[in-house]
């Protein structure tokens, strides 16, 4: 029917830059229906809070427009926005009880002293905190806090409720049981909700529509089994649920090569194109050596209750494989992975992404050259002890054993050389694409992974040459397994 | 345990090096000795004096209606400028802050002089509109609330006012309604700070009052240049008063402290 009344809030091309400059969120735009549970789900610092803090009317976005009901409210003060928000840290009034607290909202609309005891009544009512109204502030734990500040949003009615990490500060029992709460709420009042969130379970669970962010700017918007299962691009699969991510290129009809090896997938795309191809740890399976599509040898076997997490190294591919079956380290395996659980996407970005060796007294490696970095550098907070432990900016102490480091490279930061001794290591061209300015390259090399190079100079297919990998260009991300 | 008498015996020293001079001018304040050396017997004649003698009673309470409209100014301007530099940029706060320790530690004299120079000199305004004197306190005192109201806004959950505003209320009203309540606390130091400070004050007032007016410390300075003795003695009895009230007040806020610890405590039991 009319878009009118099924759309209730707007954002158009919000970009928000901060007066130091900083670029927090870069031409965000979305649709909320009516009713509908959106989360913004995001790494901090990704713009998530940002860009709720200008729904809410805290921040002006510095370009772009918000529509209320079809109607701009980038000129409203968040006092005239029907839209109320849940704080992180609730941001209830300390020098008020609970009932004036909940009341402050209807008190600001000069509603009548009986109509304020009643709705009162009914949102603690709603929250399970019947009786509490004459109650301090000091003398609640957080999850009744927590409560409380909903309560205190809910009781003015507004048209979108707006939830800032609001489980952050509890602890995983209490979490849980707010997640089901939320959803019944959401559900029985249906109120827009938006809810922003670090925690990619908690937006899987509770949502009906996510916001993938990243670094300001929009990675996917897409219901939670597609933002799950079709992931757009590298950050989006890494970044919901654990996977693995692989460089490679399309080898043939329905197949692509990647991790070592050709796999037979369902995504058509034309031979020769860069790929990314994702894998969930959980649809990996173990197979006797010989029989999967690619071998490896187990590197490490953890239990983590529900299954054992197993990484497979293939050459120099690392696998995570989840499986309810346990294996020993050493052990030589094949692994195979079922065509319709191979996710390909074309390489939007081309970032070149592999893993470097720690080695057992804290020096990066890769493929037996010394990588010109410090961990204590990579981890940010993070410091050597006396005793040679490396601890992190919690105190927590970190295993050489138990931590990965990911390099991302960009394709115009590689060089290629001749001269074979010179690079970090030696490949093949495989396939080259002209891109008007400049070639884009994939090397397949003697570690069975391939770089995607971008160079100016025309090289030929097969030449084999070394790729010169500046450390200081490299972004190193610290994985724990 | 001859450390432990030794540390005793230090302790006791300390505060009859500390207590003792007040002390024995409380004890004469009730004889009538007109000298500290010898006692005569008690005598409730400087009391009587004091309440009694227009000249001190007009000058005492001169004082006080001095101190507390000074810090009832200095109260409102501290405060907004504390809540100004904190909703500023990092810039402009920090800006605010170092500008506000320089009267701080600037020394008085120099204060009462400057003012003096502005407003009467520069100004033609008359020291007996009394205005320099009330601007000079205002100025002495104005910084130091800033300074005690400044850590209570700091401690604030920095959301609560934009909370205030999410419920639809203005920024006045959040203000009021919210942040106000909030930092009441420190405001309430501030303001007894300065009252005390104006009190205290002998230079600002020598170099800004009106030449017929005098405050205490004004007063007491030229009393005891002076001759008339009895004026002089009654002096040691406004001493002791002035002693007696502050020792009230520290011992009734303190007591209200501790009550009001106690009362969260037991409440927070009952969860």
């Amino acid at each position: 029917m009319d878009k009118q009344t099924d759309t209730i809030i707007e954002l158009h091309g919000i970009t928000k830059v901060f007066e130091d400059g900083f670029k927090a969120v870069d031409d965000f735009n979305l649709e909320v229906k009516r009713g509908e549970f959106v989360t913004f789900l995001g790494p901090s610092g990704c713009g998530k809070t940002t860009t709720l803090r200008m729904i809410a009317g805290f921040d002006n976005p510095t370009e772009g427009d918000i529509l209320l009901n079809g109607s701009s409210i980038i000129h409203l003060p968040p006092y005239k926005r029907p839209i109320n928000t849940v704080f992180q840290r609730y941001a209830l009034f300390p020098h008020m009880n609970i009932y004036e607290n909940i009341a402050f909202g209807l008190r600001q609309k000069k509603t009548p002293g009986d109509v304020i005891d009643r709705k009162v009544r009914r949102v603690l009512d709603l929250v399970d905190l019947e009786g509490f109204e004459k109650r301090k502030i000091q003398t609640l734990s957080g999850g009744q806090q927590q409560r409380i500040a909903i309560a205190r949003a809910l009781v003015n009615e507004p048209e979108i409720l707006l939830l800032d990490e609001p489980l952050g500060a509890l602890d995983l029992k209490m979490r849980k049981e707010m997640q089901l709460e939320l959803k019944n709420m959401h559900r029985r009042l249906g109120i827009t909700f938006i809810y922003v969130t670090h925690d990619q379970e908690e937006a899987l669970t509770m949502s009906d529509k996510i916001v993938v962010m990243n670094e300001g700017r929009t990675q996917q918007i897409g219901v939670p089994e597609d933002i799950y299962n079709e992931p757009k691009n590298a950050f989006v699969a890494d970044f919901i649920g654990e996977s693995n991510i692989f460089n490679g290129m399309m080898t043939g009809h329905l197949k692509a090569r990647f991790c070592g090896g050709e796999f037979d997938c369902v995504d058509d795309y034309e031979e020769g194109t860069h790929i990314t191809a994702v894998v969930r740890p959980e649809d990996v399976e173990i197979t006797p050596p010989g029989q999967g599509t690619i071998n490896g040898v187990v590197d490490s076997v953890i239990f983590k209750g529900m299954h054992y997490e197993i990484t497979v190294l293939s050459g120099k591919n690392e696998m995570v494989i989840q499986t309810v079956h346990n294996a020993r380290r050493g052990d030589r395996v094949g692994l195979r992975v079922d065509p319709e659980n191979i996710h390909i996407m074309i390489a939007e970005d081309h970032t070149n992404l592999f893993f470097a060796d720690v080695t057992p007294d804290f020096r990066l490696e890769y493929n037996g050259h010394r990588l010109d970095t410090s961990l204590t550098a990579i981890i940010p907070g993070s410091t050597r002890k006396q005793d040679g432990t490396l601890v992190d900016g919690s105190g927590d102490v970190l295993e050489p054993g138990r931590i990965r480091i990911q390099i991302s490279l960009q394709p115009d930061d590689i060089e290629m050389t001749d001269d074979q001794e010179a690079g970090l290591v030696i490949g093949t061209i495989s396939n080259l694409i002209y891109k008007g300015d400049h070639y884009s390259y994939i090397i397949h090399t003697e570690l069975e992974q391939d770089f995607v190079v971008n160079d100016e100079f025309l090289w030929n297919m097969g030449d084999r040459v070394s790729l010169l990998m500046p450390v200081d260009k490299m972004k190193f991300i610290l994985k724990r397994k | 345990m001859i450390v432990k008498i030794l540390k005793r015996l230090f302790i006791i020293l300390v505060l009859l090096f500390l207590y003792l001079p007040i002390l024995i001018l409380a004890v004469y304040s009730f004889t009538s000795s007109t000298q500290i050396g010898a006692i005569r017997g008690f005598s409730l004649k400087n009391y009587v004096t004091l309440v009694t003698t227009p000249e001190l009673t007009g000058m005492i309470a001169g004082t006080i209606s001095l101190a507390v409209a000074a810090a009832l100014i200095a109260t409102v301007l501290g405060t907004m400028g504390a809540l100004g530099a904190f909703y500023s940029g990092r810039k402009m706060s920090s800006m605010i802050t170092t500008l506000n320790q320089i009267p701080v530690i600037n020394a008085d004299v120099v204060t009462g002089f400057s003012i003096c120079i502005l407003l009467v000199v520069a100004f033609h305004i008359s020291k007996d509109s009394y205005i320099p004197l009330l601007a000079g306190h205002v100025t002495l005192c104005a910084p130091f609330v800033f300074l005690s109201v400044m850590p209570r806004i700091t401690q604030m959950d920095p959301s609560i006012y934009e909370a205030a505003l999410d419920l639809g209320a203005t920024p006045f009203r959040a203000l009021i309604e919210v942040v106000i309540p909030q930092i009441v606390p420190g405001i309430i130091s501030g303001f007894a700070l300065a009252v005390t400070l104006s009190l205290d004050d002998y230079f600002i007032a020598t170099y800004t009052k009106p030449a017929t007016f005098d405050t205490i410390s004004t007063y007491v300075v030229n009393a005891t240049k002076g001759a008339q003795t009895t004026i002089k003695t009654a002096l040691w009895a406004l001493s002791t008063v002035i002693f007696v009230i502050v020792v009230l007040v520290v011992l009734i806020s303190n007591i209200r402290a501790l009550r009001s610890q106690g009362e969260l405590r037991k409440e927070g039991r009952n969860v």
